[in-house]
């Protein structure tokens, strides 16, 4: 058994995974233009478009542990792309909410920002995400070094936070935290890999 | 009502709507003798309303009710969908997603149902459903309804002023608050066991607030009885407060002298105050009161509506709070 590693390299791997996480935007459009999103479609395409972003942000970080785990280099060439739909998703969130809950009335929003934690919170997550997205090119990775490019892109990891954060005291008023603690387990485990993976590389280079 | 006649006719409806509920079916006399009384009484007091001429949903047994002559009782504003206002809830004995109590609230049992009245009252009593439903004309109400989460609708709500109950038990002088505590069944409510809230949710008004001929016990809306997802078979609506004080589903109303708990006051008591009189001025701590969306009207690109002080109803209830802060007193 070759395992699934052809198929990761496969040409039409790339487009197939694309299109599939375009898919949640795509009935999203739809259900906006045939009114299918329910009695509140505004509060529908806030929550969706900030629910998608956050679980492209678990598939981002799952690649690498999964690539480690599985032995599959080629998961790699996924990542880029997972990385990108956070950003798209995020946009759309942001967007939908300073047009269907503010109408882009910009003063209004900034104090929003200022007045609501659980909005500044989400809002910062954003912002961390513009210099990730904005260096996400081969360009940008060769001028910054591959050093330096790393360490900016561990700020991902702090855009997790706030966005599990923001998502926690979003769903404070429901008080019901079932899915919040599931997002915060999977990220937190995700991140948890992480440390361990690199306390056993350095111990191991300590050792040899 | 579609009643299925013989075998070879059990898989033939016109539509699924068409299905009479079993519950409604079997108590079938008493909403019909409560919706006689009732039509009767819109007959002597100059015709039904505008449901009862237009047709109704269609979907549960009628229950007309008069136009009410209350001030501020009859909203003109456009009137929100029934499908919206039947299928975006929040009664948290079923779920908390708006969709939730659509979904499972046909478990609810609301047949046999009593309201015991006790406490500081001369009479306590307890009341079966149809006595409660001929204990006053049925009034139709067109109130807004505004939720504490920024969104309104607009319901023609069926029912009479809570104030016709409690004149009945007599209040003693001491009562100075009334508390009404709603059914909490584990057996047909999948939430009751979880800690979002302390059950049963329990809400509370000020005797005065209870008493004025706004706050209303409803029975039905849109010309039929209440879904279940809407609080059947009787509740509150006091439609210058957020929807959260309109208790649903009630079992007890118990008149005592100190304020009683309500569910949200003790849930979060710096976000939920006593009063949750709306009031656009008074932020809520993790969002802004100061508009709204109208569901179902207000289209996705449109901007939101402004709050008005006590939902619009200031006029009528604005003397209720004379001297008081409302800031304070949130």
């Amino acid at each position: 058994m070759p395992g699934p590693g052809p198929y990761l390299l496969h040409p039409v791997a790339k487009p197939l995974v694309f299109s599939l996480t375009l898919l949640p935007f795509l009935w999203l459009l739809y259900g906006a233009a045939a009114d299918l999103l329910g009695p509140n479609p505004a509060e529908h395409l806030i929550r969706s478009t900030g629910q998608w972003a956050l679980r492209c942000l678990c598939l981002t970080l799952a690649v690498t542990p999964l690539r480690v785990l599985l032995g599959q280099p080629a998961l790699a060439r996924f990542r880029r792309m997972a990385g990108l739909f956070v950003f798209f998703y995020a946009v759309l969130h942001v967007l939908c909410y300073a047009w269907f809950d503010m109408g882009f009335e910009w003063l209004e929003i900034v104090r929003d920002i200022a007045r609501r934690p659980f909005i500044l919170v989400g809002f910062a997550a954003f912002v961390l995400l513009l210099p990730l997205a904005a260096t996400s090119f081969n360009r940008a990775i060769r001028a910054l070094g591959p050093v330096r490019w790393r360490a900016l892109h561990r700020l991902v990891h702090a855009v997790a936070g706030l966005a599990i954060l923001h998502f926690f005291w979003m769903r404070a008023g429901k008080r019901d935290f079932t899915e919040v603690a599931v997002y915060a387990a999977i990220l937190g485990a995700l991140l948890a890999w992480r440390l361990w993976h690199r306390w056993r590389a350095t111990r191991a280079k300590v050792l040899s | 009502m579609w009643i299925v006649r013989s075998r070879d006719q059990g898989f033939v409806h016109p539509h699924a709507g068409d299905i009479t509920p079993r519950t409604l079916y079997v108590n079938r006399r008493a909403w019909l003798r409560g919706a006689a009384a009732a039509g009767a009484m819109g007959i002597a007091g100059g015709g039904l309303t505008a449901w009862a001429q237009t047709g109704r949903p269609g979907r549960l047994a009628p229950l007309p009710g008069v136009s009410s002559g209350v001030p501020g009782g009859t909203t003109m504003e456009k009137i929100t969908a029934y499908q919206d206002a039947t299928s975006y809830n929040n009664y948290y004995e079923f779920g908390t997603d708006k969709g939730d109590p659509a979904r499972h609230a046909h478990k609810l049992k609301t047949t046999p149902w009593t309201i015991t009245v006790e406490g500081l009252v001369a009479r306590p009593a307890t009341l079966a459903l149809e006595d409660l439903l001929r204990l006053a004309p049925m009034e139709e109400r067109i109130y807004r309804l505004r939720c504490v989460e920024g969104w309104s609708m607009v319901i023609p709500w069926v029912g009479y002023s809570l104030a016709a109950l409690l004149r009945k038990v007599e209040p003693l002088g001491s009562a100075k608050y009334v508390e009404f505590v709603t059914l909490a069944d584990p057996q047909t409510m999948p939430y009751i066991g979880s800690h979002i809230l302390s059950w049963p949710y329990t809400e509370g008004l000020r005797l005065d607030e209870a008493l004025h001929p706004l706050t209303l016990l409803a029975f039905g809306m849109y010309g039929e009885i209440l879904p279940n997802q809407n609080g059947a078979p009787v509740r509150l609506v006091v439609p210058w407060k957020y929807g959260f004080k309109s208790a649903k589903s009630i079992v007890t109303v118990r008149l005592t002298e100190k304020p009683p708990a309500t569910a949200w006051n003790k849930a979060a008591a710096h976000e939920y105050g006593f009063y949750s009189n709306v009031n656009p001025d008074v932020p809520h701590p993790r969002w802004s009161q100061a508009t709204e969306r109208r569901i179902g009207e207000d289209g996705l690109f449109a901007k939101k509506r402004k709050t008005l002080l006590f939902n619009g109803y200031e006029a009528q209830v604005g003397q209720l709070y004379a001297g008081m802060d409302l800031r304070k007193n949130f």
